[in-house]
């Protein structure tokens, strides 16, 4: 197996990773997303809580494009989101993204899982595919998996071979939709350690999670949503010591009990 | 076994025992599936007193009463006699091969066997090499057996800048040109497109040399028999399953023209009987082209088969693309596949091994409806087998019977392949991909 000479880490090359201004959305004539707005840095760990239909999967799924919002401005290091699909595409290679669902393609073994976008998108020969998809499965402890079909694994394997197909395609944004609602209790703190790694080495990333505990370690602000709206955004010292709305102190005696 | 004090001793996983002893012998399987109650047992003696009332005559008709080898009908006539293999015997050339010219049987042979090996390459699982078979099967082959099989060249004159004009030189010219491109690329490693040019050069040398083998030209008029059944299903299996395929996409797409196309195809041809499709080939083909491209006579039910399967076959494949989840298709995307590339290596893998059995169940089906091109005029194995019990020197009631008894069986034992394939292909691709 070729050992993978030319590959980095990808880094946000502006100083904002992720810019929304003043963004809307609609299902229908539900107004999901209601003036959203967001910056965050270069390197920047953020997560969004909140109670769920809050929008808060709704507005990360408006970073990578799974979503088309309707008003207002996106820009995702530097290029705008606007429907134009080269546009989107570029954005796509940059932004990785996990499911709560694991969403691994079933027909494909974990190996093939992590070498199909960076062969067929970034056309990597598949030597060097492969020796990437290894560094990174190794990096999320499940190497030896990797010729075993995703239904054969335990949802938290499962979860970390969909951080480590992300991370194949060298992303410089990492998105992560409740890594770990889907779970079994035994499995989450796996799930955590792996992200917790990945904010170690300097990812963008950001998380909607439930986990207090990590959002408290790894996050430098913590967004909170309800209905649609950002109703706080803070450092987590202020946030689960002194939060400023009433509102979320509701949410907090809730979630921290 | 005591248990174990758990309050004091550390906890130890209990070896784990053997399974209780499923199978008791002969006498324990009747009793769990034959006899496991009053109703079951009443229906195992009705059943076996059927068979026994059933089969014995069955297989005296079939086998000991039958006659195997005979003149003429003579014999057969006789009171009391069975199957008349004699008969299927004397008319197994004509079944097979129609009114096609005796002395020219090697080109159908040859065109048959090689198409066999061809598609049990393609099929075998375990085989070597599937590209180049893929290329011999859907990209030479069809041009070498047209060859044969009509003794014409094997190029379309609908292609010719005029009608009229002389094949041979314009595929020779065509060629040199072709090649002129052809060469290049290959120089400069592109090797796909370089490919594809030089397979046409090849194409046009072939055409423009055919006439060197002497082959006589034999028209459509004289085919017939399981040769032109299994040209139909084939032809029909062949094209069914991608242009189903595009149909079942187009259906789904984004776009309002292509989306509405599709439907509005799909929706027209299921709607209709298959011999109005035929019928309407038939007579309407002709009326859309010139009459010196109108397509043979052959030609025009081979589309209509196509077409008519590809519609089901559509609704077939769009069956099995709803039922991958959402997820996927998100997942596709966020990865950065395009949609092209989405579908090819995520959505339809999986949308087409889910649904293989109504894939398989579509081209069992295909294969029994190509009996219906009869009613144009194509001598198909049915029609031949119809048409011969008419012969005096073989007519007879239980001859007429057989005949019919060797059309049930070649249609039972082609279906039944495919049945049997499916469920191997089945098994394959589910295992390891569950848990």
């Amino acid at each position: 197996m070729a050992t993978a000479t030319n590959f980095r880490p990808r880094q946000v090359t502006n100083a904002n990773a992720i810019e929304m201004i003043g963004v809307h959305k609609w299902f229908d004539k539900f107004h999901v997303l209601k003036d959203i707005n967001l910056t965050v840095r270069a390197g920047e760990k953020i997560v969004i809580c909140g109670p769920s239909g809050s929008g808060k999967s709704t507005l990360i799924r408006c970073i990578n494009r799974l979503e088309a919002h309707q008003r207002g401005r996106i820009i995702v290091d530097g290029t705008e989101l606007v429907e134009d699909l080269k546009r989107i595409d570029a954005v796509r290679r940059d932004v990785g993204m996990v499911f709560q669902q694991f969403n691994l393609f079933p027909h494909l073994t974990v190996l093939e899982n992590c070498t199909l976008a960076p062969v067929w998108v970034n056309r990597l020969p598949k030597a060097e595919a492969d020796a990437i998809a290894m560094h990174y499965l190794t990096r999320v402890r499940i190497p030896e998996q990797a010729g075993k079909y995703p239904l054969q694994l335990s949802g938290g394997q499962q979860q970390r071979v969909a951080i480590a197909r992300a991370l194949c395609m060298s992303p410089k944004i990492m998105l992560f939709d409740e890594p770990t609602s889907a779970l079994d209790p035994e499995m989450v703190k796996e799930v955590l350690d792996t992200m917790m790694q990945l904010a170690k080495d300097g990812m963008t990333m950001i998380c909607v999670t439930h986990e207090m505990n990590f959002a408290r370690e790894v996050a430098d602000k913590i967004v909170f949503m309800d209905r649609g709206e950002i109703v706080e955004a803070n450092t987590p010292e202020r946030f689960f010591s002194n939060p400023v709305q009433e509102r979320t102190r509701l949410f907090l005696a809730q979630v921290l009990r | 076994m005591s248990v174990p004090d758990r309050t004091t001793s550390p906890f130890e996983p209990s070896a784990d025992l053997p399974p209780p002893p499923m199978m008791r012998g002969t006498w324990g399987w009747m009793r769990e599936n034959l006899f496991s109650s009053l109703p079951s047992a009443f229906l195992t003696v009705g059943c076996l007193f059927l068979l026994a009332w059933f089969l014995p005559g069955l297989i005296r008709y079939l086998f000991i009463d039958a006659i195997w080898s005979a003149a003429d009908g003579e014999p057969c006539r006789a009171p009391g006699a069975g199957a008349c293999w004699a008969y299927v015997n004397a008319k197994l050339t004509f079944f097979t091969y129609g009114a096609y010219p005796r002395d020219q049987l090697w080109r159908v042979n040859t065109v048959m066997a090689s198409g066999g090996i061809l598609a049990v390459w393609l099929l075998w699982p375990a085989a070597k090499g599937k590209g180049l078979a893929a290329l011999l099967f859907f990209a030479v082959f069809p041009i070498v057996a047209f060859g044969l099989l009509t003794g014409r060249t094997p190029f379309p004159s609908l292609l010719l800048p005029s009608p009229g004009s002389n094949i041979e030189w314009w595929a020779f010219r065509a060629a040199i040109g072709v090649a002129a491109v052809a060469l290049p690329l290959l120089a400069l490693q592109r090797f796909w497109l370089g490919g594809v040019l030089l397979f046409l050069v090849a194409w046009f040398m072939a055409a423009a040399h055919w006439r060197l083998l002497g082959l006589t030209r034999i028209d459509t008029d004289l085919w017939g028999g399981i040769f032109v059944s299994l040209l139909v299903a084939s032809v029909g299996i062949v094209f069914s399953l991608p242009c189903g395929i595009l149909l079942a996409l187009g259906r789904r797409s984004r776009l309002p023209i292509i989306r509405f196309l599709s439907i509005v195809l799909i929706e027209i041809v299921r709607g209709v009987p298959l011999i109005t499709v035929l019928f309407m080939a038939n007579t309407m083909l002709p009326l859309f082209v010139p009459d010196a491209w109108s397509p043979d006579r052959l030609l025009r039910p081979l589309i209509g088969v196509a077409l008519f399967s590809s519609v089901y076959m559509a609704e077939v494949v769009r069956g099995g693309l709803e039922a991958v989840p959402r997820g996927q298709y998100e997942a596709a995307m966020a990865v950065g596949l395009n949609w092209r590339r989405m579908m090819m290596l995520v959505a339809l893998p999986q949308a087409l091994t889910a649904v293989i059995p109504g894939i398989v169940n579509s081209f069992i089906a295909l294969f029994k409806d190509t009996t219906l091109v009869a009613i144009v005029g194509i001598f198909d194995f049915l029609r031949a087998v119809d048409t011969q019990r008419l012969d005096p020197a073989w007519a007879g009631p239980s001859i007429s019977a057989t005949g019919y008894i060797f059309a049930a069986a070649f249609y039972f034992v082609f279906c039944f392949a495919m049945s049997r394939y499916s469920q191997m292909m089945e098994r394959r691709h589910a295992a390891g991909r569950k848990r």
